[in-house]
Protein backbone atom coordinates (compact mmCIF):
# COMPACT_ATOMS: atom_id res chain seq x y z
CA UNK A 1 0.00 0.00 0.00
CA UNK A 2 1.73 3.59 -1.47
CA UNK A 3 2.09 6.30 1.14
CA UNK A 4 -1.61 7.76 2.81
CA UNK A 5 -1.79 11.71 2.82
CA UNK A 6 -4.95 14.19 3.45
CA UNK A 7 -4.12 16.19 0.92
CA UNK A 8 -5.78 19.24 -1.54
CA UNK A 9 -6.83 18.23 -5.19
CA UNK A 10 -4.31 20.59 -6.42
CA UNK A 11 -1.66 19.27 -4.20
CA UNK A 12 -2.10 16.24 -5.22
CA UNK A 13 -1.81 16.64 -9.23
CA UNK A 14 1.60 18.16 -8.34
CA UNK A 15 2.80 15.09 -6.32
CA UNK A 16 1.21 12.28 -8.85
CA UNK A 17 2.68 14.72 -11.94
CA UNK A 18 6.36 13.89 -10.38
CA UNK A 19 5.55 10.40 -8.67
CA UNK A 20 4.72 9.24 -12.62
CA UNK A 21 7.94 10.46 -13.70
CA UNK A 22 6.46 13.83 -15.58
CA UNK A 23 9.36 15.48 -17.56
CA UNK A 24 8.07 18.99 -17.48
CA UNK A 25 5.69 21.15 -15.93
CA UNK A 26 5.01 24.77 -17.83
CA UNK A 27 2.24 26.93 -16.21
CA UNK A 28 0.92 30.20 -14.99
CA UNK A 29 -0.54 30.82 -11.84
CA UNK A 30 -4.45 31.60 -11.75
CA UNK A 31 -6.73 31.07 -8.90
CA UNK A 32 -8.14 28.35 -7.80
CA UNK A 33 -5.83 25.91 -8.95
CA UNK A 34 -2.30 27.76 -7.78
CA UNK A 35 -1.12 25.43 -5.20
CA UNK A 36 -0.39 23.13 -8.19
CA UNK A 37 3.04 24.37 -9.32
CA UNK A 38 3.51 26.33 -5.62
CA UNK A 39 3.62 22.56 -4.88
CA UNK A 40 5.66 21.18 -7.77
CA UNK A 41 8.33 24.51 -6.40
CA UNK A 42 8.02 23.37 -3.03
CA UNK A 43 9.43 19.51 -4.24
CA UNK A 44 11.78 20.78 -6.02
CA UNK A 45 11.71 17.60 -8.41
CA UNK A 46 14.40 19.31 -10.50
CA UNK A 47 16.93 18.07 -7.94
CA UNK A 48 15.42 14.51 -7.84
CA UNK A 49 13.53 13.17 -10.78
CA UNK A 50 15.35 15.64 -12.89
CA UNK A 51 11.55 17.15 -13.97
CA UNK A 52 11.33 20.43 -14.98
CA UNK A 53 8.97 22.93 -13.50
CA UNK A 54 8.81 26.55 -15.16
CA UNK A 55 6.35 29.51 -14.92
CA UNK A 56 5.91 30.84 -18.26
CA UNK A 57 5.28 34.65 -19.04
CA UNK A 58 1.33 33.83 -19.68
CA UNK A 59 -0.52 30.85 -20.41
CA UNK A 60 0.20 30.96 -24.21
CA UNK A 61 3.57 30.78 -23.22
CA UNK A 62 2.94 27.33 -21.31
CA UNK A 63 1.20 25.93 -23.63
CA UNK A 64 3.54 26.29 -26.22
CA UNK A 65 6.24 25.17 -24.17
CA UNK A 66 4.27 22.25 -23.41
CA UNK A 67 4.04 22.12 -27.66
CA UNK A 68 7.63 21.81 -27.70
CA UNK A 69 8.61 19.60 -25.03
CA UNK A 70 5.73 17.57 -26.20
CA UNK A 71 7.37 17.26 -29.60
CA UNK A 72 10.50 15.95 -28.58
CA UNK A 73 8.71 12.49 -27.04
CA UNK A 74 8.90 13.79 -23.45
CA UNK A 75 5.99 13.65 -20.73
CA UNK A 76 4.75 17.66 -20.87
CA UNK A 77 1.71 19.23 -18.82
CA UNK A 78 0.53 22.17 -18.11
CA UNK A 79 -2.15 23.48 -15.43
CA UNK A 80 -4.89 26.28 -15.63
CA UNK A 81 -8.32 27.30 -14.36
CA UNK A 82 -11.08 28.19 -17.04
CA UNK A 83 -10.00 31.58 -18.44
CA UNK A 84 -6.12 30.82 -18.43
CA UNK A 85 -7.77 27.72 -20.38
CA UNK A 86 -9.69 29.70 -22.92
CA UNK A 87 -6.06 31.66 -23.77
CA UNK A 88 -4.19 27.91 -24.35
CA UNK A 89 -6.54 27.24 -26.95
CA UNK A 90 -4.92 27.94 -30.06
CA UNK A 91 -1.91 26.06 -28.62
CA UNK A 92 -4.20 23.00 -28.21
CA UNK A 93 -5.79 22.84 -31.34
CA UNK A 94 -2.22 22.69 -32.85
CA UNK A 95 -0.91 20.04 -30.40
CA UNK A 96 -4.31 17.94 -31.51
CA UNK A 97 -3.62 18.68 -35.18
CA UNK A 98 0.52 17.68 -34.94
CA UNK A 99 -0.91 14.95 -32.50
CA UNK A 100 1.37 15.31 -29.65
CA UNK A 101 0.62 13.75 -26.33
CA UNK A 102 0.78 15.93 -23.53
CA UNK A 103 -1.37 16.58 -20.48
CA UNK A 104 -4.01 19.83 -19.78
CA UNK A 105 -5.34 20.33 -16.25
CA UNK A 106 -8.45 22.56 -16.39
CA UNK A 107 -9.73 23.36 -12.49
CA UNK A 108 -12.89 24.97 -13.64
CA UNK A 109 -13.69 28.46 -11.94
CA UNK A 110 -17.24 30.28 -13.08
CA UNK A 111 -17.33 32.50 -16.21
CA UNK A 112 -18.14 33.83 -18.61
CA UNK A 113 -15.36 36.39 -18.96
CA UNK A 114 -13.09 37.06 -15.87
CA UNK A 115 -16.23 35.14 -13.47
CA UNK A 116 -15.45 34.45 -10.47
CA UNK A 117 -13.28 31.93 -8.32
CA UNK A 118 -15.41 29.65 -7.05
CA UNK A 119 -16.23 26.03 -8.89
CA UNK A 120 -18.07 25.77 -11.95
CA UNK A 121 -18.70 22.68 -14.75
CA UNK A 122 -19.12 25.17 -17.49
CA UNK A 123 -16.00 24.38 -19.72
CA UNK A 124 -17.75 21.40 -20.72
CA UNK A 125 -18.52 22.97 -24.23
CA UNK A 126 -15.51 23.82 -24.66
CA UNK A 127 -12.93 20.59 -23.75
CA UNK A 128 -15.56 18.57 -25.47
CA UNK A 129 -16.59 20.30 -28.68
CA UNK A 130 -13.31 21.39 -29.08
CA UNK A 131 -12.54 25.19 -27.96
CA UNK A 132 -9.99 25.84 -30.71
CA UNK A 133 -10.33 25.75 -34.28
CA UNK A 134 -10.49 22.48 -36.78
CA UNK A 135 -12.40 18.86 -35.65
CA UNK A 136 -10.14 17.73 -33.22
CA UNK A 137 -10.90 15.97 -30.24
CA UNK A 138 -9.01 15.73 -26.34
CA UNK A 139 -9.12 13.09 -24.53
CA UNK A 140 -11.22 14.21 -21.09
CA UNK A 141 -11.34 12.75 -17.55
CA UNK A 142 -13.24 13.75 -14.82
CA UNK A 143 -11.97 13.13 -11.52
CA UNK A 144 -14.78 13.19 -8.69
CA UNK A 145 -12.22 12.52 -5.53
CA UNK A 146 -8.78 13.79 -4.62
CA UNK A 147 -8.22 10.12 -5.21
CA UNK A 148 -9.08 10.31 -8.78
CA UNK A 149 -7.03 13.74 -8.88
CA UNK A 150 -4.50 11.55 -8.38
CA UNK A 151 -4.93 8.31 -10.51
CA UNK A 152 -5.66 10.49 -13.26
CA UNK A 153 -2.25 11.78 -13.83
CA UNK A 154 -0.74 8.93 -15.07
CA UNK A 155 -3.67 7.28 -16.60
CA UNK A 156 -3.98 10.64 -19.10
CA UNK A 157 -0.51 10.95 -20.05
CA UNK A 158 -1.09 6.71 -20.86
CA UNK A 159 -3.72 7.39 -23.10
CA UNK A 160 -2.19 10.94 -24.27
CA UNK A 161 0.35 8.37 -25.50
CA UNK A 162 -1.25 5.41 -26.93
CA UNK A 163 -2.97 7.92 -28.88
CA UNK A 164 -0.54 10.78 -29.68
CA UNK A 165 -3.17 12.46 -28.86
CA UNK A 166 -3.64 15.87 -25.76
CA UNK A 167 -5.44 15.04 -22.70
CA UNK A 168 -7.12 17.14 -20.11
CA UNK A 169 -8.32 16.51 -16.75
CA UNK A 170 -11.38 18.53 -16.87
CA UNK A 171 -12.26 19.50 -12.38
CA UNK A 172 -13.10 22.12 -10.40
CA UNK A 173 -12.43 24.78 -8.03
CA UNK A 174 -13.91 22.68 -5.41
CA UNK A 175 -11.76 19.46 -5.85
CA UNK A 176 -8.73 21.46 -6.10
CA UNK A 177 -9.13 23.10 -3.12
CA UNK A 178 -10.72 20.17 -1.15
CA UNK A 179 -8.73 17.53 1.16
CA UNK A 180 -9.03 14.08 1.20
CA UNK A 181 -7.14 10.75 2.14
CA UNK A 182 -5.17 9.82 -1.05
CA UNK A 183 -3.09 6.96 -1.13
CA UNK A 184 0.14 8.18 -3.15
CA UNK A 185 1.57 5.89 -5.82
CA UNK A 186 5.55 5.08 -5.56
CA UNK A 187 8.18 6.89 -7.33
CA UNK A 188 8.76 5.94 -10.69
CA UNK A 189 11.63 7.04 -13.06
CA UNK A 190 11.19 9.24 -15.89
CA UNK A 191 11.46 7.55 -19.32
CA UNK A 192 15.37 7.21 -20.61
CA UNK A 193 16.44 8.71 -23.87
CA UNK A 194 16.69 4.83 -24.47
CA UNK A 195 13.10 4.14 -23.79
CA UNK A 196 11.87 7.36 -25.56
CA UNK A 197 13.96 6.72 -28.76
CA UNK A 198 11.90 3.07 -28.38
CA UNK A 199 8.23 4.19 -27.64
CA UNK A 200 8.14 7.77 -30.14
CA UNK A 201 11.44 7.62 -32.38
CA UNK A 202 9.11 7.16 -34.92
CA UNK A 203 7.98 10.37 -35.13
CA UNK A 204 9.34 12.68 -32.08
CA UNK A 205 12.24 14.98 -32.61
CA UNK A 206 15.18 13.45 -30.98
CA UNK A 207 17.79 14.75 -32.88
CA UNK A 208 18.56 12.93 -36.26
CA UNK A 209 20.59 10.31 -36.59
CA UNK A 210 22.31 9.59 -40.07
CA UNK A 211 20.15 6.46 -40.26
CA UNK A 212 16.83 8.00 -40.57
CA UNK A 213 15.23 10.59 -42.38
CA UNK A 214 14.25 13.67 -40.43
CA UNK A 215 11.37 13.82 -38.26
CA UNK A 216 8.59 16.65 -38.88
CA UNK A 217 6.35 18.18 -36.38
CA UNK A 218 3.67 20.44 -37.70
CA UNK A 219 -0.08 20.94 -38.03
CA UNK A 220 0.56 23.09 -41.34
CA UNK A 221 -0.45 21.38 -44.33
CA UNK A 222 -1.32 23.47 -47.26
CA UNK A 223 -1.89 20.66 -50.06
CA UNK A 224 -5.53 20.58 -49.16
CA UNK A 225 -5.92 16.80 -50.86
CA UNK A 226 -3.32 16.03 -47.87
CA UNK A 227 -5.05 17.95 -45.12
CA UNK A 228 -7.78 15.85 -45.81
CA UNK A 229 -5.89 12.14 -45.37
CA UNK A 230 -4.35 14.25 -42.11
CA UNK A 231 -8.32 14.69 -40.98
CA UNK A 232 -9.25 11.78 -42.22
CA UNK A 233 -6.49 9.56 -40.29
CA UNK A 234 -7.61 12.02 -37.32
CA UNK A 235 -11.18 10.86 -37.54
CA UNK A 236 -10.20 7.00 -37.55
CA UNK A 237 -8.09 7.57 -34.65
CA UNK A 238 -11.09 9.11 -32.78
CA UNK A 239 -13.16 6.73 -33.56
CA UNK A 240 -11.02 3.52 -32.02
CA UNK A 241 -10.92 6.26 -29.27
CA UNK A 242 -14.56 5.91 -29.28
CA UNK A 243 -14.63 2.29 -29.01
CA UNK A 244 -12.19 1.91 -26.01
CA UNK A 245 -11.60 4.29 -23.98
CA UNK A 246 -14.92 5.25 -22.61
CA UNK A 247 -15.20 5.01 -18.65
CA UNK A 248 -18.00 5.36 -16.53
CA UNK A 249 -19.05 4.18 -12.94
CA UNK A 250 -22.71 3.02 -12.26
CA UNK A 251 -24.16 3.23 -8.87
CA UNK A 252 -27.27 1.42 -8.16
CA UNK A 253 -28.54 1.29 -11.58
CA UNK A 254 -29.85 -2.29 -11.75
CA UNK A 255 -32.82 -2.00 -10.15
CA UNK A 256 -32.82 1.72 -10.95
CA UNK A 257 -36.07 2.93 -12.26
CA UNK A 258 -34.93 6.85 -12.69
CA UNK A 259 -31.72 7.52 -13.42
CA UNK A 260 -29.22 10.77 -12.76
CA UNK A 261 -26.62 11.49 -14.75
CA UNK A 262 -23.67 13.70 -13.62
CA UNK A 263 -19.95 14.22 -13.25
CA UNK A 264 -17.01 15.20 -10.94
CA UNK A 265 -18.40 17.08 -7.92
CA UNK A 266 -21.81 17.07 -9.15
CA UNK A 267 -21.75 13.53 -9.52
CA UNK A 268 -20.87 13.79 -5.34
CA UNK A 269 -23.93 15.92 -5.17
CA UNK A 270 -26.08 13.71 -6.80
CA UNK A 271 -24.53 10.57 -4.26
CA UNK A 272 -26.45 12.68 -1.77
CA UNK A 273 -29.70 13.41 -3.21
CA UNK A 274 -29.76 9.48 -4.23
CA UNK A 275 -29.28 8.01 -0.87
CA UNK A 276 -31.76 10.74 0.37
CA UNK A 277 -33.89 9.57 -2.47
CA UNK A 278 -33.54 5.75 -1.81
CA UNK A 279 -34.38 6.42 1.52
CA UNK A 280 -37.72 7.63 0.81
CA UNK A 281 -38.36 4.36 -1.71
CA UNK A 282 -37.56 6.05 -5.16
CA UNK A 283 -35.49 3.82 -7.08
CA UNK A 284 -32.62 5.42 -8.72
CA UNK A 285 -29.07 5.00 -10.17
CA UNK A 286 -26.15 7.36 -10.59
CA UNK A 287 -24.25 7.02 -13.93
CA UNK A 288 -21.31 8.77 -13.69
CA UNK A 289 -18.86 9.55 -16.74
CA UNK A 290 -15.35 9.59 -16.17
CA UNK A 291 -14.57 10.09 -19.51
CA UNK A 292 -16.33 13.17 -21.08
CA UNK A 293 -14.77 12.41 -24.38
CA UNK A 294 -15.01 9.26 -24.89
CA UNK A 295 -18.67 10.19 -23.55
CA UNK A 296 -20.65 6.68 -22.24
CA UNK A 297 -23.29 7.53 -25.15
CA UNK A 298 -23.89 3.42 -25.40
CA UNK A 299 -24.66 2.65 -21.83
CA UNK A 300 -26.80 5.37 -21.21
CA UNK A 301 -29.39 5.09 -24.15
CA UNK A 302 -29.36 1.56 -22.81
CA UNK A 303 -30.00 2.71 -19.30
CA UNK A 304 -32.99 5.08 -21.20
CA UNK A 305 -34.82 2.43 -22.03
CA UNK A 306 -35.20 1.15 -18.72
CA UNK A 307 -35.71 4.17 -16.80
CA UNK A 308 -38.89 6.22 -16.61
CA UNK A 309 -36.48 9.75 -16.28
CA UNK A 310 -33.34 10.88 -16.61
CA UNK A 311 -31.78 13.91 -14.54
CA UNK A 312 -28.93 15.74 -15.42
CA UNK A 313 -27.08 18.11 -12.52
CA UNK A 314 -23.86 20.41 -13.94
CA UNK A 315 -22.57 22.92 -12.45
CA UNK A 316 -23.46 24.70 -15.44
CA UNK A 317 -26.73 25.91 -17.52
CA UNK A 318 -26.97 22.88 -18.98
CA UNK A 319 -23.72 21.58 -21.50
CA UNK A 320 -23.57 17.59 -20.76
CA UNK A 321 -27.62 17.27 -20.91
CA UNK A 322 -26.99 17.86 -25.10
CA UNK A 323 -24.71 14.77 -24.75
CA UNK A 324 -27.42 12.77 -23.05
CA UNK A 325 -30.29 14.18 -25.48
CA UNK A 326 -28.45 12.88 -27.90
CA UNK A 327 -27.34 9.33 -26.60
CA UNK A 328 -31.13 8.97 -25.63
CA UNK A 329 -32.09 9.69 -29.21
CA UNK A 330 -29.45 7.63 -30.67
CA UNK A 331 -31.26 4.81 -28.61
CA UNK A 332 -34.75 5.87 -30.58
CA UNK A 333 -35.88 6.42 -26.85
CA UNK A 334 -38.59 8.83 -25.75
CA UNK A 335 -37.71 9.04 -21.98
CA UNK A 336 -37.65 12.68 -20.50
CA UNK A 337 -34.27 14.05 -19.76
CA UNK A 338 -34.77 17.19 -17.43
CA UNK A 339 -31.68 19.34 -15.90
CA UNK A 340 -30.80 20.96 -12.90
CA UNK A 341 -28.14 22.91 -12.03
CA UNK A 342 -26.24 25.90 -10.28
CA UNK A 343 -23.88 28.60 -12.35
CA UNK A 344 -21.60 31.22 -11.84
CA UNK A 345 -19.42 29.33 -9.12
CA UNK A 346 -22.43 28.00 -6.92
CA UNK A 347 -22.33 24.41 -6.06
CA UNK A 348 -26.28 22.52 -5.99
CA UNK A 349 -27.00 21.51 -2.21
CA UNK A 350 -28.10 17.78 -2.33
CA UNK A 351 -31.02 19.13 -1.06
CA UNK A 352 -31.80 21.14 -4.47
CA UNK A 353 -31.12 17.83 -6.55
CA UNK A 354 -33.73 15.88 -4.19
CA UNK A 355 -36.26 18.85 -4.87
CA UNK A 356 -35.56 19.35 -8.62
CA UNK A 357 -35.68 15.43 -8.87
CA UNK A 358 -39.17 15.85 -7.26
CA UNK A 359 -41.05 18.03 -9.46
CA UNK A 360 -39.34 17.47 -12.81
CA UNK A 361 -39.59 13.72 -12.87
CA UNK A 362 -41.83 12.36 -9.96
CA UNK A 363 -44.10 16.01 -10.76
CA UNK A 364 -44.93 16.26 -6.77
CA UNK B 1 -20.62 6.15 10.99
CA UNK B 2 -20.52 8.90 9.16
CA UNK B 3 -20.29 12.66 11.06
CA UNK B 4 -20.91 15.63 9.24
CA UNK B 5 -19.63 18.81 10.64
CA UNK B 6 -19.36 22.43 9.86
CA UNK B 7 -16.92 24.74 11.80
CA UNK B 8 -17.73 28.39 11.01
CA UNK B 9 -15.95 31.65 12.22
CA UNK B 10 -13.33 34.29 11.36
CA UNK B 11 -10.48 34.26 9.64
CA UNK B 12 -7.51 33.64 11.79
CA UNK B 13 -9.49 31.59 14.27
CA UNK B 14 -7.92 28.62 13.04
CA UNK B 15 -11.05 27.12 11.88
CA UNK B 16 -9.35 25.38 9.03
CA UNK B 17 -6.51 24.39 10.80
CA UNK B 18 -9.07 22.96 13.24
CA UNK B 19 -11.16 20.99 10.63
CA UNK B 20 -7.14 19.36 9.31
CA UNK B 21 -6.20 18.46 12.87
CA UNK B 22 -9.97 16.76 13.02
CA UNK B 23 -9.51 14.93 9.40
CA UNK B 24 -5.87 14.04 9.95
CA UNK B 25 -7.45 12.25 13.15
CA UNK B 26 -9.81 10.57 10.88
CA UNK B 27 -7.03 9.24 8.33
CA UNK B 28 -5.01 7.40 11.48
CA UNK B 29 -8.73 5.88 12.53
CA UNK B 30 -8.90 4.40 8.83
CA UNK B 31 -12.09 6.82 8.69
CA UNK B 32 -12.76 8.21 4.77
CA UNK B 33 -12.36 11.99 5.15
CA UNK B 34 -13.49 15.16 3.45
CA UNK B 35 -12.13 18.60 4.33
CA UNK B 36 -13.84 21.44 2.49
CA UNK B 37 -12.80 24.81 2.90
CA UNK B 38 -15.20 27.67 1.26
CA UNK B 39 -12.90 29.59 0.13
CA UNK B 40 -12.76 33.22 -1.29
CA UNK B 41 -10.15 36.14 -2.01
CA UNK B 42 -9.81 36.99 1.80
CA UNK B 43 -7.71 35.60 3.86
CA UNK B 44 -7.91 37.45 7.49
CA UNK B 45 -10.50 39.00 9.16
CA UNK B 46 -13.36 37.79 7.19
CA UNK B 47 -15.46 34.81 7.35
CA UNK B 48 -14.00 31.26 7.09
CA UNK B 49 -15.82 28.11 7.49
CA UNK B 50 -15.16 24.66 6.19
CA UNK B 51 -17.33 20.89 6.21
CA UNK B 52 -15.59 18.24 7.76
CA UNK B 53 -16.74 14.32 7.04
CA UNK B 54 -15.36 11.81 8.92
CA UNK B 55 -16.98 8.19 7.69
CA UNK B 56 -16.42 4.16 7.57
CA UNK B 57 -17.72 4.42 4.00
CA UNK B 58 -17.09 6.26 0.81
CA UNK B 59 -18.30 9.78 1.22
CA UNK B 60 -20.35 11.30 -1.11
CA UNK B 61 -21.47 15.14 -1.60
CA UNK B 62 -18.63 17.86 0.10
CA UNK B 63 -21.43 20.37 -0.17
CA UNK B 64 -23.85 20.15 2.78
CA UNK B 65 -27.53 21.84 3.56
CA UNK B 66 -27.93 20.13 7.14
CA UNK B 67 -25.24 18.82 9.42
CA UNK B 68 -25.11 16.17 12.58
CA UNK B 69 -23.02 19.26 13.93
CA UNK B 70 -22.09 22.80 13.38
CA UNK B 71 -19.13 24.28 15.52
CA UNK B 72 -19.68 28.07 15.70
CA UNK B 73 -17.37 30.91 16.60
CA UNK B 74 -18.92 33.83 15.64
CA UNK B 75 -22.61 35.99 15.40
CA UNK B 76 -22.59 35.67 11.41
CA UNK B 77 -22.11 32.28 11.43
CA UNK B 78 -24.51 31.88 13.94
CA UNK B 79 -26.94 33.63 12.03
CA UNK B 80 -26.15 31.49 8.81
CA UNK B 81 -25.50 27.86 10.31
CA UNK B 82 -27.99 27.21 13.84
CA UNK B 83 -30.79 26.29 11.39
CA UNK B 84 -28.78 24.00 9.19
CA UNK B 85 -28.24 20.98 12.17
CA UNK B 86 -30.22 18.38 11.35
CA UNK B 87 -32.90 18.08 14.29
CA UNK B 88 -31.62 15.89 17.27
CA UNK B 89 -28.02 17.45 15.82
CA UNK B 90 -25.41 19.26 18.20
CA UNK B 91 -24.40 22.57 18.23
CA UNK B 92 -21.28 24.12 20.03
CA UNK B 93 -20.33 27.34 20.39
CA UNK B 94 -17.77 30.09 22.13
CA UNK B 95 -19.85 32.48 23.65
CA UNK B 96 -17.47 35.04 23.06
CA UNK B 97 -18.41 36.95 19.84
CA UNK B 98 -22.00 35.23 19.52
CA UNK B 99 -23.99 38.00 20.76
CA UNK B 100 -27.62 36.26 20.11
CA UNK B 101 -27.34 33.04 21.82
CA UNK B 102 -28.67 29.85 19.94
CA UNK B 103 -32.26 29.35 20.64
CA UNK B 104 -33.63 26.06 18.92
CA UNK B 105 -35.29 23.16 20.74
CA UNK B 106 -34.69 20.61 18.92
CA UNK B 107 -30.90 20.49 19.04
CA UNK B 108 -28.22 19.82 22.17
CA UNK B 109 -26.78 22.60 22.35
CA UNK B 110 -22.91 23.39 24.45
CA UNK B 111 -21.10 26.05 25.44
CA UNK B 112 -17.03 26.14 25.18
CA UNK B 113 -15.47 29.34 26.57
CA UNK B 114 -12.46 28.73 24.75
CA UNK B 115 -11.20 32.14 24.50
CA UNK B 116 -10.83 32.87 27.62
CA UNK B 117 -9.61 29.78 28.62
CA UNK B 118 -7.14 30.31 25.62
CA UNK B 119 -5.80 33.49 27.65
CA UNK B 120 -6.17 31.80 30.97
CA UNK B 121 -3.67 29.02 29.73
CA UNK B 122 -0.86 32.39 28.23
CA UNK B 123 -1.53 31.39 24.65
CA UNK B 124 -4.66 32.38 22.31
CA UNK B 125 -3.25 30.73 19.28
CA UNK B 126 -4.24 27.11 21.19
CA UNK B 127 -8.05 28.48 20.97
CA UNK B 128 -9.30 26.38 18.22
CA UNK B 129 -7.66 23.07 19.99
CA UNK B 130 -9.78 23.74 23.13
CA UNK B 131 -12.93 23.61 21.21
CA UNK B 132 -12.26 20.86 19.55
CA UNK B 133 -11.73 19.30 22.80
CA UNK B 134 -15.35 20.47 23.45
CA UNK B 135 -16.59 18.95 20.65
CA UNK B 136 -14.40 15.44 21.08
CA UNK B 137 -16.12 15.69 24.61
CA UNK B 138 -19.65 15.74 22.90
CA UNK B 139 -19.34 13.48 20.26
CA UNK B 140 -16.39 11.05 20.92
CA UNK B 141 -16.05 10.34 16.94
CA UNK B 142 -12.07 9.66 17.39
CA UNK B 143 -10.03 9.06 20.29
CA UNK B 144 -7.70 11.01 21.37
CA UNK B 145 -4.01 9.02 21.00
CA UNK B 146 -5.06 8.84 17.23
CA UNK B 147 -5.81 13.00 17.86
CA UNK B 148 -2.02 13.46 19.03
CA UNK B 149 -1.00 10.74 15.95
CA UNK B 150 -3.13 13.39 13.24
CA UNK B 151 -1.54 16.59 15.38
CA UNK B 152 1.90 14.85 14.84
CA UNK B 153 0.74 14.27 11.17
CA UNK B 154 -0.44 17.81 10.03
CA UNK B 155 2.18 19.73 12.16
CA UNK B 156 5.60 20.27 10.42
CA UNK B 157 8.46 18.50 12.46
CA UNK B 158 9.43 21.74 13.95
CA UNK B 159 6.00 22.67 15.43
CA UNK B 160 6.52 19.12 17.15
CA UNK B 161 7.20 20.73 20.67
CA UNK B 162 4.10 22.41 20.42
CA UNK B 163 2.12 19.49 20.81
CA UNK B 164 2.14 18.63 24.56
CA UNK B 165 0.71 22.13 24.62
CA UNK B 166 -2.37 21.56 22.47
CA UNK B 167 -3.60 17.83 23.60
CA UNK B 168 -3.45 19.90 27.16
CA UNK B 169 -5.66 22.70 25.26
CA UNK B 170 -7.91 19.51 23.92
CA UNK B 171 -8.10 17.97 27.89
CA UNK B 172 -9.25 21.87 28.84
CA UNK B 173 -11.81 22.03 26.29
CA UNK B 174 -13.65 18.41 27.60
CA UNK B 175 -12.86 20.20 30.89
CA UNK B 176 -14.78 23.72 30.41
CA UNK B 177 -17.89 22.19 28.09
CA UNK B 178 -20.88 23.31 29.52
CA UNK B 179 -24.28 22.12 28.15
CA UNK B 180 -27.07 24.73 27.32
Amino acid sequence: MGELRLMKGNEVLAEAAVRCGCDGYFGYPITPQSEVMETLMELRPWETTGMVVLQAESEVASINMVYGAAATGKRAMTSSSSPGVSLMQEGISYIAGAELPCLIVNVQRGGPGLGTIQPSQADYFQTTKGGGHGDYRLITLAPASVQEMHDFVELAFDLAFKYRNPAMILTDGALGQMMEKVELADQKPRWTREEILARSGSWATTGKTPDRQRNVVTSLELDSEKMEQNNIRLQAKYQQIEENEVRYEEILCDDAEYLMVAFGTSSRVCQKALEVLREQGVKVGLLRPITLWPFPSKVIGEMARKVKGILVVEMSAGQMVEDVKLAVFDACCCVPVAYTGRMGGILPSPGEVVEAFEQKLLKR
Amino acid sequence: MTEEIIIAGFGGQGVLSMGKILAYSGIMEDKEVTWFPSYGPEMRGGTANVTVILSDTRISSPVLHEFDTAIILNQQSMDKFEKAVKPGGVLLYDPNGVIHPPTRKDIRIYKVEGTRAAVEMGNPKVFNMIVLGGYLKVKPVINLANVERGLQKSLPERHHKLIPLNLEAIRKGGEILEAN
